[in-house]
């Protein structure tokens, strides 16, 4: 299981966290997935995040806005593979939140670290079990530079 | 025609792998047993214990939350589309 990811993508991703810092970025990754749970990410949407009460620790994506990102992936024959987010002066690494709030089994989970303001580490996390047994394990990003990008929003 | 229900990519191991169902019904509840009804699988992921929507599932009639419509009563069309969609939070 691994998420491949052209680099321009994943500099997408890393850079919507240096934007929004000191707040938490969010987005979708739109893409294709296969019964090993191996993703291939095609495009990225970046998302507003609604958690304004406290958006330097908390994100939260409107369902509206997945579902129109659910909508147009299946209209192109793809589907919603992950989400990622930004941990702002915190490790790359999922929290306790981020486990309890996550419910997109077999999705991957992207988070990056941006301290003071850059980027330093993306990891990515998939989420497996049900939602008594959900838990996550570290999965690999391979920065794949041949994948050919269907559209950047 | 029937109404057309999307299924989000963690629900689809219990819709037979498929990206969206074809269900019948005159209200949003309706479809939604429907679907169930094909694929009953779904039904402990969509529904808790007390038969209400698990608090984390949204289901969308177009690009309207039932919430703020008339929930399971809402009137549905062969017209109309329902998306599932969980929800996507979290944080340190």
């Amino acid at each position: 299981m691994a998420l491949r990811i052209h680099k321009t993508l994943l500099g997408q991703v890393r850079n919507h966290g240096e934007q929004t810092y000191p707040h938490e970025c969010c987005g979708v990754l739109v893409g294709e997935i296969d019964d090993t749970a191996n993703k291939t990410v095609q495009s990225v949407v970046a998302c507003g995040n609604t958690r304004t009460d406290s958006p330097q620790n908390r994100y939260h994506i409107s369902p509206a806005e997945l579902v129109r990102i659910q909508r147009e992936a299946a209209l192109a024959g793809l589907d919603i593979v992950g989400f990622y987010h930004s941990h702002p002066d915190w490790p790359a690494k999922w929290s306790s939140t981020d486990l309890e709030e996550a419910h997109w089994t077999g999705c991957s989970y992207v988070i990056t670290s941006v301290e003071n303001g850059k980027a330093v580490l993306t990891n990515s996390f998939l989420l497996l079990g049900e939602e008594q047994t959900k838990h996550f394990e570290d999965e690999a990003i391979e920065v794949d530079e041949t994948i050919q990008e269907q559209q950047s929003r | 025609m029937a109404i057309k229900v999307l299924i989000p990519t963690p629900l689809r191991p219990y819709a037979g792998k498929q990206s969206s169902v074809e269900v019948t019904g005159k209200t949003v509840g309706e479809a939604l047993n429907s679907l169930v009804a094909q694929h009953p699988e779904l039904r402990k992921h969509l529904f808790a214990e007390d038969g209400k929507l698990r608090s984390f599932v949204n289901v969308y009639l177009n690009d309207e939350d039932i919430r703020y419509l008339e929930r399971d009563s809402t009137p549905a069309t062969e017209t109309d589309t329902i998306s599932i969609v969980p929800s996507v939070a979290g944080g340190v």
